[in-house]
């Protein structure tokens, strides 16, 4: 059970944004991608989750083909993206933007809506539970009435991944959870992952800030330029006389 | 003088049906259409010829909000690929190309000269007392539509137009089809807005391209911007607000002495203009409040 990314090349007119990028990534599984800015990192998450088109190659989710797949189909599939900057429905309050996003709702078709109005009550009832629940969980009782707009960047954070949990999905890519996040939030929202992971949600990480993210994966990537240049353990990547040249600028 | 307050309640009232299928698109949903008009327009003109051939009136108001609805359909198509501003000028375009097609297909529209001899509803009562049954059937529909736009809004299905509103790229990231939803939209809205247009055609009973311009589009625009983006209160006190500056500067006439019939109507334009400037400079989120301060 795995994301295979095999030989993905996207370019932006000249510029290679991704080149050959080959990755394999077992769903179940905490894994990150860190390189410096411009490596392609984010490029790679939105040809992943569909929001671009690969020039080259193919991606499989647990030997489904996704190429052929929108974004929403892709998530349906069982992989939810975060964005690097939230985009959190701003106008919503928190528990709103929650609710909106628990799938399969008869109330969100017109015809369900008027004709089947006792399901449509039953069903929200249901998903307001399972929301009660995310709520505790990420610990937003104290915002969960505010309209997100109004939130922190890390309270964001959070709700973007308790969005994402709604789906009920097998693996969220999370786009740089920690920037912009005050350390005691990092340190939150690390426990909420390793928490979910336990329960057999897998994680793709793109990070920044490569010491938090030694801290919480045990597999990672390094890219830049657009290629991988070594993946596996955190220390023995760290080590890689490649990676040191071009992430840490050669600094022995 | 009633028969006049009945009039101006009629138009007050399919204005206020037109202002609903606006907060529905723009209000809920953030599309901006410059083309209500157009389906309006398709409205008026399908339940008046086919009165005309006989239809029964049910039918033809039907027919009416079918025809506008399933015009909204391409529209809705072309949505899929275009973001607010560029769907904006399609909207707009597409109510010209509406008008164009209108004046220059005589054979079905009688052209520049119009359809005259509509007929009127409820005409076997006669007189003022079919004006009032007009009124009360106008202002049925118009609660219908009140119910339903409310029932939306408060609904799974109006949070996730609401959500598409402020973020689409996040709607598709969980999972969701942001087109479905917009075209349903549209769809919902110009039956409305075609609805409105039957009523307009069957109470002048007479209806020309010219009725059909653009700035009918835009004074549901200053409606719903008046009264609040995003609430039915909103559409229904703009709508109140437009009717009681166009009619009311109709008054001044008797007042100021020497101004003529047409140096009124450009002044009445100038004073609706200036109002709407008042309100987005002193108060932008209109007399109800918008969907931002709830």
């Amino acid at each position: 059970m795995s994301l295979e990314i095999h030989d993905i090349s996207k370019a932006f007119g000249g510029f290679r944004a991704l080149d050959g990028v080959r990755l394999t990534i077992e769903t179940g599984s905490l894994f990150g991608i860190i390189g410096p800015n411009g490596a392609g990192k984010s490029t790679l998450f939105s040809v992943v989750s569909g929001f671009a088109r690969a020039d080259e190659g193919q991606i499989r989710l647990d030997g489904q083909s996704l190429d052929s797949l929108s974004p929403p189909a892709r998530a349906r599939a069982g992989m939810v993206r975060t964005f690097q900057v939230p985009r959190e429905f701003r106008h919503l309050t928190v528990r709103e933007n929650l609710m909106a996003a628990a799938p399969k709702q008869t109330g969100e078709s017109l015809l369900g809506l008027f004709f089947r109005p006792g399901r449509v009550r039953e069903e929200e009832g249901a998903i307001a539970e399972r929301v009660n629940q995310t709520i505790r969980f990420l610990r937003l009782s104290a915002v969960a009435d505010q309209p997100s707009g109004k939130l922190s960047g890390g309270q964001k954070k959070l709700l973007e991944l308790g969005r994402a949990l709604m789906v009920e999905p097998r693996l969220i890519l999370l786009d740089e959870p920690f920037a912009g996040v005050n350390p005691v939030l990092i340190g939150e929202i690390m426990e909420r992952i390793i928490e979910l992971n336990m329960r057999g949600i897998g994680f793709v990480i793109i990070e920044h800030d490569l010491e938090a993210l030694t801290r919480l994966v045990p597999q990672l990537a390094v890219m830049d330029r657009g290629k991988v240049l070594a993946q596996g353990a955190p220390q023995a990547v760290l080590d890689d006389p490649l990676v040191r040249e071009a992430y840490l600028g050669g600094v022995s | 003088m009633e028969a006049y307050f009945i009039a101006i309640g009629i138009i007050a009232l399919i204005y206020v049906i037109l202002s609903l299928g606006l907060t529905l698109q723009y209000g809920l949903t953030g599309l901006i259409n410059f083309g209500h008009v157009g389906f309006f327009a398709i409205g008026a003109y399908t339940s008046a010829l086919l009165a005309l051939k006989g239809v029964p009136l049910v039918l033809s108001f039907a027919a009416a909000a079918a025809l506008a609805g399933l015009a909204a359909w391409p529209i809705g198509l072309v949505s899929l690929r275009l973001r607010d501003d560029y769907f904006a000028i399609v909207t707009l375009g597409f109510s010209e190309v509406v008008r164009i097609v209108i004046t220059s297909e005589r054979w079905l529209t009688n052209g520049v000269q119009g359809v005259p001899g509509i007929p009127r509803l409820y005409d076997s009562l006669g007189g003022s007392v079919a004006q009032l049954a007009v009124l009360v059937t106008v202002l049925a529909v118009t609660l219908v539509g009140v119910w339903i736009i409310r029932r939306i809004a408060g609904s799974p299905f109006g949070r996730l137009i609401e959500a598409i509103r402020d973020n689409e790229e996040a709607v598709q990231a969980l999972g969701k089809d942001p087109a479905r939803f917009k075209i349903q939209v549209l769809v919902v809205g110009a039956a409305l807005a075609g609805i409105a247009g039957a009523f307009y055609a069957h109470y002048i009973t007479y209806i020309v391209p010219d009725q059909f311009i653009p700035l009918v589009t835009f004074y549901v625009w200053m409606a719903i911007i008046m009264g609040g983006v995003g609430r039915v209160s909103g559409a229904i006190v703009g709508t109140a607000i437009l009717m009681l500056f166009l009619e009311g500067s109709r008054f001044l006439r008797d007042i100021v002495p020497g101004v003529s019939e047409v140096d009124m109507a450009s002044v009445r334009i100038g004073a609706v203009g200036l109002l709407l400037v008042l309100f987005i400079m002193y108060r932008p989120q209109g007399l109800m409040g918008d969907y931002t301060k709830r």
